[in-house]
This record gives C-alpha cells, sequence and structure tokens, in this order.
C-alpha cells in the first residue's frame, strides 16, 4: 500500500507543481500582457478611485478636478468650463478611457511619475496626495475669445507663442461637454458618446490638431519658402507675367486666378495678391516636385506634430509626382516631371495637399521665429500638492523650415499682405502683423470652400509674439468665403484679446 | 593536557511535538494577526475597531484547539494544526477585507470548527470503530448528497443544487458526504484487497478481477456521481470520482484499475462536453475567457488581471481591488490571494498545501492499521486535489469547477468537514506515533 501512496502523493506534488509554473506565467510572464489587456479596467478603475490632480489654465482658471461624492466610485471628474477645453484638456471616462491632456498627462495626474512620488515621499507626514497639478498654457480669456469669435461655425482657432510653442489657445467648433463622459453609469456614458458621435459635424473631432483639411492660398507661404530657398527667386525678381491663369504643361486646364483676375509681378507682389498663375508656375517650373516636397516636409508635413495631446495627426504634401522626363536646365530649373498639372495644383494648396489648423499655425510660427518650427505644446508644467513645480517642458525646436534669411523674407511679404494686399483686416495700430489668407474651393456645385487665414503678430520693430490659424470649415459659396472676409475678423479678435491680455 | 572528556556533547534533546506545535501556532498566530492589521492600514490607514476582540478570539480559537490535541492526541503530528491555523488565518483576513459579514460567519463556523474537531477526538478514540459502520456511512454519504434535492429546503444556488436551507443558514450537505464515503471506500477496499488484486478476468488488454467484488463500491460510486451530476456539481463529481481511483490505486496498486478509471473520465468528459451545454461552456470559458470576457469569460478574466495586478510581490493586503472578480471570497478566493499578496504569498499557500500534504501522506504511511493509513491517505488526497481542482479552475490549468479551497474559502459546511478531516488526520497520527 506504501508503493501506492507514495505514487498518489507524487502525482498530487505533480498537480502543485503544475499551478506554481502556471501562476509564473499569469504573475510574471504575462503580467505586462494581461495589465494591458483591452478587456482589463483595473488601472482606470484604480485611477477613479484614487485621488486625481487638477488641470488648470495659465490664470488659475480650473479646467478638470476631481470632488468625492458618494456613488459608485469615491470620486467624480468635473469640468466646471463645459465644452471650452473638451478638445485639450479633455475627458477622464470610466468605461471610454480618456482624451486629451487627462490622457497624454495620465501619469502626472495620477501621481505616477517618479518626481511626484518623490514629492509623496518627502510629504509621507502630511495628508496631502502626492498627485500632480496640470498647468497649461492655454490662456482662459484667450481660449473664450476664440470660441466667441468662432461662434456657430464649424472651424478651430490656434493661437501661439512662436518662440516657445506655448499654445494660449486651442479651440474648435463644434464642442462638447465633458462632464457627460465622466459619469458613472457606463450606459448613459456610452450613449452620450454615440450621440455625440451622430451629431452633425461630430463635436469629438477635436479639428485643430486632428482634421486635415485643403489649406488653400495659405499654403503659398510654403510654396513661396521653397523659391526663396531655392536661391532663384527673391522678393522683388524675377517679375512674373501678369496673367489671369496659368497652363501646365500636359493639360489643357488652365488654373485662373481668384475671379479671374489679372495678377502678377515679383514674389512679394505673387504673396500680397495672392496669385494662384504665379505660385502654379513657381511650383511647376523653379521649384519642381523635390523642392516643394523637402520644403514641405521641413515645415513639418507629413509628420506628426510632436504636441502634447494625443491623436494629433500628420498633415499631407504627397511626394510622387511622376517620373523626370526632362531633367533641369538654366530656363527650366525644376526639370519637367509627369505630373505637372498636380504639381502645380499642389504649389496653390489644392489637389491631396491638406493640412491641420495647428500645421498651418506651425507654418506661421517658423516665419516668426527665424525660420524654426517650435514644438507645440498645451501643457506649461506639472505641480506637487506643495505647489512646486517638479516638471516643466523645455523642448523648444522641432525642427529648421527655412535659413533666417528666407524667414526674414517671407515675414517681409506677409507684412506687405496685411498692409497692403488680401490681410488688410489684420492692421493694429502700434502692432507689426504678417499674414496670409487662404480659400479653399471644395467645388462648384454648390459652390462650397473653407476660409484660412494664419497671421502672427508683435510689437513694432520687435519679434512676434503670437501666431494665430483660423479655419472655418465648408462655408456655402465661393465669392465673398475668401480667407480674409471670414477668417480674418476672427484672427483679428484674436490678436486683440491677446494684446489686451 | 587540554580539559579532554570535561566537553560535554549535549544529549540530543527532542522537543515534545506538542511544543513543537505551540510555537508553530504562536506563528500563525503572529502572521494572521499582521496580515489583518496590515489589511486594515491598507485600506482604511487606522486599526479596526474589533482588532482587540479578532486578536483575543484567535487566540482563544488556536489556545483551544492546541490544549485538545495536547489532552486528545498528545502524540500527533505537530506541523498539520499550525499548517490549518495559517490557511484558515488568511482565509479569514481575506474574507474580512472583502465582506465583513461574511468573515463574521467564518469566524463563527471556524469555531464550530473547532469544538467539532475536539468532539470528533473525545468520541473517535480509534477509528476502526468506525469500519462496523462502513455501509451505513455509505448510506448517509448518499442521503446527504440526496438531501438538497428534496423540495422547499433544497435550494439551487449558482445552478447548482447543492444546498440545503434550514432557518438562516445554507448548508452544502455534500461537503460531508465525501468524508463518509472516504471512510467507507478505506473500511471497503482494505478488506477485498486482496480479492481486487487478483485477476480472474480478462477484458482486451487489462486483467480484471471478479465483478462481484466490486459491487457494493460501484454502486455507491455510481449512484454518488449519478447524483451529483444531476445536481450539476461539476467539482464534487470530478473530486469524488478521483478520490475513488486514487483510494482503489492505493489499496490495490494496480495501474489497470487507474487506466480503465481514467479512460471511463475521458469518455465521460467527451460525452458530457458534447451533450451539455454548461460544460461546454465552462469548456470554451477554459480554452479562451477574453473572448467574452464581459460576460461569460468575465470570472476568469478578471482573476486573471487580478493575478497579474498583484504581481510578484502583490499590490499589498487591502491596497488591491479583490473584489472586482465575482465569489471572490469563495470560488475564487486564490485570486484574491494573488493579487494582494502577489506570487510569494500565492506560492506560499501553495507550500502550505503541499506540507499539508506531505504530512498527511506520512501519518498514513505511519498509520497504525491499514484502514487508517487508507484512510488517511484517501482524505489527504482528497484536500490536495480539491485545492488542485479549485486553484487549477482559478488560475486556467483547469476547466473552473466551483469547489471550495480547502480551510480558506468562505463556506460553514466545507470548514467544519475539513476540520472533521483535520481531526481524523490528528487521531489516526497520535495512534501511529504511539509505542505498540
Amino acid at each position: 500500500m506504501n508503493r501506492g501512496m507514495r505514487h498518489v502523493a507524487l502525482v498530487v506534488f505533480g498537480c502543485f507543481g503544475l499551478l506554481f509554473v502556471q501562476l509564473n506565467r499569469i504573475q510574471v510572464f504575462q503580467a505586462e500582457e494581461l495589465r494591458a489587456h483591452p478587456e482589463n479596467t483595473r488601472t482606470v478603475q484604480r485611477d477613479f478611485e484614487r485621488p486625481r490632480g487638477r488641470i488648470v489654465t495659465a490664470d488659475g482658471v480650473v479646467v478638470a478636478e476631481s470632488q468625492e461624492v458618494e456613488g459608485s466610485f469615491d470620486r467624480l471628474r468635473t469640468y466646471p468650463e463645459g465644452d471650452l477645453y473638451a478638445h485639450s484638456a479633455g475627458w477622464f471616462s470610466f468605461n471610454l478611457g480618456a482624451d486629451g491632456v487627462e490622457r497624454a498627462w495620465n501619469d502626472q495626474l495620477a501621481g505616477r511619475t517618479p518626481g511626484l512620488q518623490l514629492s509623496g515621499i518627502a510629504g509621507v507626514l502630511d495628508d496631502r496626495a502626492e498627485v500632480g497639478d496640470v498647468v497649461l498654457h492655454l490662456d482662459h480669456d484667450l481660449q473664450a475669445a476664440a470660441r466667441d469669435a468662432l461662434g456657430d461655425r464649424a472651424g478651430a482657432v490656434v493661437l501661439m507663442d512662436p518662440n516657445d510653442g506655448a499654445i494660449k489657445a486651442l479651440w474648435g467648433y463644434p464642442s462638447f461637454d465633458p462632464n457627460e463622459l465622466a459619469g458613472f453609469s457606463g450606459t448613459e456614458v456610452n450613449e452620450a458618446y454615440t450621440a455625440l458621435l451622430e451629431t452633425t459635424g461630430n463635436p469629438l473631432r477635436a479639428p485643430a490638431h486632428r482634421e486635415v483639411y485643403f489649406p488653400g492660398s495659405t499654403f503659398k507661404v510654403v510654396t513661396a519658402a521653397a523659391a526663396l530657398e531655392s536661391g532663384r527667386v527673391t522678393l522683388d525678381e524675377p517679375i512674373f507675367d501678369v496673367v489671369t491663369g496659368y497652363t501646365p504643361r500636359f493639360t489643357d486646364r488652365e488654373l485662373t486666378n481668384f475671379g479671374g483676375r489679372p495678377c502678377g509681378g515679383p514674389l512679394i507682389d505673387l504673396l500680397r495678391q495672392s496669385c494662384n498663375a504665379g505660385f502654379a508656375e513657381i511650383g511647376a517650373e523653379i521649384v519642381g516636385a523635390d523642392g516643394l516636397v523637402i520644403t514641405a516636409e521641413r515645415f513639418g508635413f507629413n509628420d506628426i506634430p510632436p504636441i502634447d495631446l494625443p491623436g494629433a495627426v500628420a498633415s499631407v504634401m504627397p511626394t510622387d509626382f511622376g517620373i523626370e522626363l526632362e531633367p533641369p536646365t538654366d530656363e527650366l530649373p525644376a526639370g519637367v516631371v509627369s505630373d505637372v498639372p498636380r504639381l502645380a495644383q499642389a504649389s496653390i494648396g489644392q489637389n491631396d495637399v491638406s493640412a491641420t489648423p495647428l500645421q498651418m499655425a506651425l507654418v506661421a510660427a517658423a516665419v516668426a521665429n527665424d525660420g524654426e518650427v517650435p514644438v507645440p505644446r498645451v501643457v506649461d508644467r506639472v505641480l506637487d500638492a506643495r505647489g512646486r513645480s517638479v516638471e516643466s517642458t523645455n523642448r523648444r525646436v522641432w525642427r529648421r523650415a527655412v535659413a533666417p534669411d528666407v524667414a526674414e523674407q517671407l515675414r517681409t511679404a506677409m507684412v506687405a499682405t496685411v498692409a497692403d494686399g488680401t490681410g488688410r483686416v489684420l492692421v493694429r495700430d502700434g502692432f507689426e502683423v504678417g499674414a496670409k489668407t487662404g480659400t479653399a474651393q471644395l467645388g462648384t456645385d454648390p459652390a462650397r470652400s473653407h476660409a484660412w487665414i494664419i497671421a502672427f503678430s508683435g510689437p513694432v520693430g520687435g519679434s512676434a509674439e503670437w501666431v494665430v490659424a483660423v479655419f472655418v470649415e465648408g462655408l456655402d459659396g465661393s465669392g465673398d468665403a475668401t480667407g480674409g472676409g471670414v477668417a480674418g475678423p476672427i484672427a483679428a479678435a484674436m490678436l486683440d484679446a491677446a494684446a489686451a491680455s | 593536557m587540554t580539559a579532554a572528556g570535561t566537553v560535554r556533547t549535549p544529549a540530543p534533546r527532542t522537543m515534545s511535538p506538542r511544543n513543537v506545535e505551540l510555537g508553530l501556532l504562536l506563528l500563525a498566530f503572529v502572521v494572521t494577526l499582521s496580515a489583518s492589521a496590515l489589511t486594515a492600514l491598507g485600506r482604511t490607514a487606522d486599526l479596526p475597531v474589533d482588532f482587540v476582540p479578532f486578536l483575543a478570539t484567535l487566540l482563544g480559537l488556536l489556545v483551544a484547539a492546541h490544549m485538545a490535541v495536547r489532552r486528545l492526541a498528545p502524540m500527533a503530528n505537530p506541523v498539520l494544526l499550525p499548517l490549518v491555523a495559517i490557511l484558515n488565518g488568511l482565509g479569514y483576513v481575506m474574507i474580512a477585507r472583502l465582506d465583513p459579514d461574511l468573515a463574521a460567519n467564518q469566524a463563527a463556523w471556524a469555531f464550530l470548527g473547532v469544538v467539532g474537531f475536539t468532539a470528533g477526538l473525545v468520541v473517535i478514540r480509534d477509528p476502526r470503530r468506525l469500519e462496523p459502520y462502513r455501509y451505513t456511512l455509505a448510506l448517509l454519504g448518499v442521503l446527504l448528497l440526496l438531501l438538497p434535492l428534496l423540495p422547499r429546503v433544497g435550494v439551487s444556488i449558482n445552478g447548482a443544487r447543492i444546498w440545503l436551507r434550514v432557518g438562516g443558514f445554507s448548508i452544502q450537505p455534500g461537503e460531508f458526504a465525501k468524508v463518509t464515503l472516504a471512510v467507507f471506500l478505506a473500511s471497503f477496499l482494505v478488506e477485498k484487497r486482496a480479492l481486487l488484486r487478483a485477476s480472474t478476468r480478462r477484458v482486451g488488454p487489462v486483467h480484471l478481477p471478479d465483478a462481484k467484488h466490486f459491487g457494493p463500491m460501484l454502486l455507491a460510486l455510481g449512484v454518488a456521481m449519478m447524483i451529483m451530476l444531476a445536481q450539476r456539481d461539476l467539482g464534487s463529481s470530478l473530486l469524488f470520482f478521483t478520490l475513488f481511483i486514487s483510494m482503489l490505486y492505493m489499496a490495490t496498486e494496480r495501474v489497470a484499475f487507474v487506466a480503465v478509471g481514467l479512460s471511463s473520465f475521458a469518455i465521460a468528459a467527451v460525452v458530457a462536453w458534447r451533450r451539455f451545454d454548461h460544460v461546454q461552456r465552462r469548456v470554451d470559458i477554459w480554452i479562451d475567457p477574453f473572448a467574452d470576457a464581459k460576460n461569460a469569460g468575465f470570472q476568469i478574466a478578471e482573476a486573471a488581471f487580478a493575478l497579474a495586478d498583484g504581481s510578484i510581490s502583490g499590490t499589498g493586503l487591502g491596497l488591491g481591488t479583490p473584489a472586482k472578480v465575482p465569489f471572490a471570497a469563495t470560488d475564487m478566493i486564490f485570486a484574491a490571494i494573488g493579487e494582494e499578496l502577489g506570487l510569494l504569498g500565492a506560492s506560499a499557500v501553495l507550500a502550505a498545501f503541499v506540507l499539508l500534504c506531505a504530512t498527511g501522506f506520512r501519518i498514513a504511511t505511519n498509520a497504525a492499521s491499514d484502514f487508517e493509513s487508507l484512510l488517511a491517505a484517501g482524505l489527504t488526497a482528497l484536500l490536495g486535489f480539491q485545492a488542485f481542482v479549485i486553484i487549477g479552475g482559478v488560475i486556467r490549468v483547469l476547466p473552473l469547477t466551483g469547489v471550495t479551497l480547502p480551510f480558506v474559502s468562505y463556506g460553514g459546511s466545507s470548514l467544519l468537514a475539513n476540520y472533521a478531516i483535520l481531526g481524523l488526520l490528528l487521531r489516526i497520527s497520535d495512534r501511529g506515533e504511539r509505542p505498540a
């Protein structure tokens, strides 16, 4: 009988050995994977139960805070400013996850970064929770000004400091109230989310940094930059013919100027009057496909801007314009590519070129900032429970778009555009303002177009202090929807608000 | 000359088993107490108001159990009771952390368990005196299993009709049936060993003894299995079948029985899987709990997430969220332990069960009679396999079948039955260690 008992004992021990092996698999080897499993709500729930830092604007307005409540969870995340910061501060939901600063800065808000944990150890004797408060660059007055200026037109407003990339306002319409997604009832939250998805214009989209649109004539700044970088064009030479349109090789379709008006002259005049014909010719015959693509990519196209918000998308500059048919010559420095009609269209911001309002703000910022594109930032710093800064952003330059002298020339041309061109609405006493308007036609039946403007502003003789990009989506008609007419006043309101703040 | 011969090696003093036990119990006491305090501190940063009464009750129970063994089974193995104390204590701490109301009940059941096992030690001085009652015990086992099928008193909880509702209490009579059936099997098998080992028939490659010797045993087994399956109690039927096969093998040492048993089990399993939705569902969940992690697989998926949260060192007592796993205090208590105490704590529980089984088999080897030996081994195997079946179910070594984790899970019947097993093992151990 002893032999039998020994065997059964061995089987029992073998079973426990099996349990031990499997336990190691789950708790050690698969632990990471299981914690990240999409069905695993534990981390979120823990974050829900624990204290969570506030999100406040640069001028101290509370955007998000956790309140202790009675209910399924100990704390409820509330957004006192409603829809104003939905696309920037975002939301923190039990069943949907999180978005915006709530997601990108989750570790700081939950107190999980080394800096906060150190400061938690130091403060172990007092009762304050070691979570971080996130302070935004966003300014409450400017954010509210953006909402007021855009009104109930679908679109976006981005206002930033070109020197350090600090975003002072980031607004998109339509927006939504993040409180609807922060509730305890999963069913209600899901219903609210579905309702938002089905709302006209989808308020969840965040058009400022998550959607791309045809940039229209604002893209001419990039084409102008490529022209200046090529060394074959200056602000004053050559002089382009005064024409009403330009017909690229291999097509009969003429690219006409806005309203069929004749226009021409040196580059500064082309930009001032936003001549389609001249810029199409520059792109197709002087800059060429390579020159335009390289310059656009130096400004940030085809790359996701390193903004500290999740879900930002890359703006698009097509890179394939067919094969090279004829090599560059003195007369035709760009050579001839097989897809030259598309290249001509791309040069004036049409065809497959598309950009986020954020990217267009960065184009203006590079012009205003000696040719360097700043890293766009929404968050300024993180404070611990005692109000000490434990983390602040210090990386400032994303990339160099153009040489400083090219930036200076572009700046001059954009200032001229405000002084005596399509951007006259932005003329401001005591400020040097430069701008470029844009109207991207979406079709003729029915006629619809996007209105754009990008601008920079600063004291006369000083460096620019603000950059603004305004985008108004898909307006009916194309005549009076020019950037200067619709987007211009919004940008003007933003510059006034910025000057007043 | 140095003082050779003046240096004396002290005579090896063997500590009395009861003093060893007392020391180990003290250790179990300290561990349980610290765990309880840590849990409270983790949850509320304060000691609970009933900490002193808890301390007194725990100490009282341990001392009472120890004194009972000291008086009634002085030679019994000293490791068994402390192992049970620490498993029961740890289980209690987790239950208290999950649901204070359940914890009060569990404490009451633990008290009854100690009373019951003391009474058992008083009454059963010689387990062999159970042998004449073996058929009565078998019948009793079957009747106990049948009780939940009675109208009015029998109730179905979570799909298994294995409960009796008497007054405010739910009793699971099947837990006691396992013990009486084990006694019956031990007694029957020891008597028929010789007959069962003789092969008189040949079925294919297997030599089998005359079927008539199997009669009563197969009847008991068949009836018990039928009842359990009718009650949809997959866990208990699996366990009882395993108990039967292992006791049969230990008694006869014939691999053929195991082969026949396992193949008939395999056939039965396949048939059950084909025929019954609830069996199929369990298997599907076992294979991939994440396929339907919000519904069918929720329990197992959440258990895996809990264990992953625990990782190596655990979230810390009172600092995890073990209540997210359904039935965390009963079937799934191992997930709660794994979450808050981590791989280290969960492995300690595994180690405690391995020690418990090793001790049980040692007691079986040293038992005073064949009957006691087989009974001790059977009861030990029962404890070991039960722990394996439920832990394996929680961590996906097996499909989950709802049985309790002995001494750890919440459940009065289970606790009482397991304390009865503890009493029997201690009694057999005591007799085995006495000089002949």
